[in-house]
């Protein structure tokens, strides 16, 4: 076993958070290494070789593995330090990390500032409770777009489609393209938790039928998947079973949820936010343990990897402030508080200060025509109109720090 | 006709109408819902993404350098089908101009994963 490898940041994960956090940590002068269990940098993006990424962060309008590409391209100018096939099994408060790599097999690497950017994965049938066997062809959303795209097999000929997340949309659109017929896709919830011009540019282009406020019943067929029953839903989201209705399909495809991947956190004391199961966080993106920091999906689930690449950005600029001692002053802390029909606002605290801070926000349910009201102790810091909010669609206010008079409230009035 | 914009991530809500001969977009935030309002009511167009299989059967993701209209985006999947990329194809590789002479060139987006041995 070798000795102690020392670095000033250490990012756990290299997709485009990872990438991105890394390369302004090198920027403000930090030694870097990225830690990557796959083969290869990109993380997610590798498999999403769909059109809609790059055009607030390049201007211009990409697929996964271009976006991918521009920042691994960057990483390897740099001289950032990347271990593929590399695992992290533990990670204290003192930023200690176990690692297990091919090359070095069990090391220790011991950093001045850890920024976590390790993503989410997909919730799964057992997560979800789904009702039924367990034959073979029910797959997660994005699994299957990794075995169809990185692998070159599609997984199945007629397909369900259970929730409307953005990949489960993607993936109809791509399994229809590939020949099989995407027969439905039902959506528990009475809206979509995906973008809207995911709807009409996978379903609505290719004839496939959405049904809103439905769920399924009874997945069945041995020892691969036959069919499967279906149900509406009533106000409390259970099943009324006697409108219940059967389908064949062979595959089925759940897209019901991501889950920021925060295992590693167990022997940390960092705070975990309960709704969106990431950490709570400053506006630098610094959790509750001094030095560790925190960015993309497994901070909180991002509709658009161009976000996630500016958000990591901050992360890694201010994991490199504090490994070098160069943290300017902070003022006082005041809290973000999401209340009225937002579900969540992020960061979860703000130092009062200078300049300004952007809080991004979902809301839980469907508005229409409503007021979105940020205060701050008695100052209305913003009230604007909008038209719609949705949950599938992440919102963002630009605040100014100069302004905080108290704690924050981002609220919904009718 | 109503719909929403797929030019970017805001989904703009747009009507488009036809008033004295000429194409009203209405709803749209910006220049490239204009453009995409126009276009979705005269004749639709699409990207496609796709995957071509490599020497050694692998795969390696594609796209269409530009939109090709709506009702011919099968017809464009069955020429990307018949292409093969070499081993080393990589990003911004061209394996087909003109594809059906709709004006798009098939470009390689991704790195070839090279074929799982059997």
């Amino acid at each position: 076993m070798m000795g102690t490898l020392n670095f000033d940041v250490v990012i756990i994960g290299g997709g485009p958070a990872g990438m991105a956090a890394a390369l302004s940590a090198r920027k403000e002068g930090a030694s870097v290494l990225i830690l990557e269990r796959d083969v290869r940098l990109g993380g997610i993006l590798n498999q999403c070789i769909h059109q809609g990424f790059g055009l607030h962060y390049f201007g211009e309008e990409m697929t996964g593995p271009e976006y991918a590409e521009r920042f691994r391209k960057m990483v390897e100018q740099s001289d950032v330090e990347v271990m593929l096939e590399s695992m992290v099994l533990s990670l204290t408060d003192d930023k200690e990390l176990t690692v297990l790599s091919p090359k070095l097999g069990l090391c220790h690497i011991k950093a001045k500032a850890v920024v976590l950017a390790m993503g989410c994965r997909e919730r799964t049938a057992g997560a979800i409770a789904l009702p039924g066997t367990r034959p073979a062809g029910i797959y997660t959303a994005g699994m299957a777009q990794k075995i169809c795209n990185i692998d070159g097999y599609l997984v199945g000929k007629e397909v369900v489609i259970l929730g409307s997340g953005d990949i489960g949309l993607i993936m109809a659109r791509r399994m229809t393209t590939e020949g099989a017929k995407v027969k439905l896709v039902l959506e528990l919830m009475p809206y979509s938790s995906g973008l809207k011009r995911n709807i009409v540019q996978c379903l609505d282009d290719y004839g496939i039928p959405i049904k809103f406020s439905h769920t399924i019943t009874r997945v069945v067929g041995s020892p691969r998947m036959t069919g499967l029953y279906y149900a509406p839903v009533g106000a409390d989201r259970k099943p009324i079973l006697e409108e219940e209705q059967y389908i064949d399909a062979d595959t089925l495809l759940l897209s019901v949820g991501l889950i920021p991947e925060n295992d590693l956190l167990g022997a940390t004391r960092v705070e975990l936010s309960r709704i969106t199961n990431g950490a709570v966080v400053d506006e630098n993106r610094m959790t509750s343990v001094p030095g560790i920091f925190s960015c993309g999906n497994v901070l909180h689930v991002h509709d658009l990897v161009d976000n996630v690449s500016h958000e990591a950005e901050i992360a890694g600029c201010s994991a490199a402030k504090f490994a070098l001692g160069e943290c300017e002053e902070q003022g006082e802390e005041v809290a973000v508080v999401a209340k009225d029909g937002v579900r969540y606002a992020l960061p979860q605290k703000i130092h009062r200060g200078e300049g300004k801070v952007q809080i991004f926000f979902r809301t839980g349910d469907v508005y229409k025509n409503c007021r979105l009201i940020v205060e701050s102790g008695e100052v209305v810091l913003l009230s604007k109109k909008c038209q719609v909010l949705a949950p599938g669609e992440m919102g963002s206010v630009i605040v100014d720090k100069a302004k905080i008079a108290g704690d924050i409230v981002v609220r919904l009035e009718k | 006709m109503n719909t929403i914009c797929i030019m970017c991530p805001m989904g703009c809500p747009l009507n488009i109408q036809e008033v004295n001969g000429e194409v009203v977009v209405t709803g749209n935030t910006c220049k490239r819902g204009q453009i995409y309002g126009v276009e979705e009511f005269t004749h639709p167009k699409r990207s496609v993404t796709a995957l071509v299989k490599t020497e050694s059967g692998g795969v390696v993701s594609v796209k269409t350098s530009t939109t090709v209209p709506k009702e011919r985006i099968f017809d464009v999947v069955a020429e990307i089908d018949a292409l093969r990329a070499s081993d080393d194809a990589k990003i911004g590789d061209v394996l087909a101009r003109n594809v059906l002479g709709l004006g798009a060139d098939i470009i390689v987006t991704g790195t070839a994963k090279s074929g799982v041995p059997a």
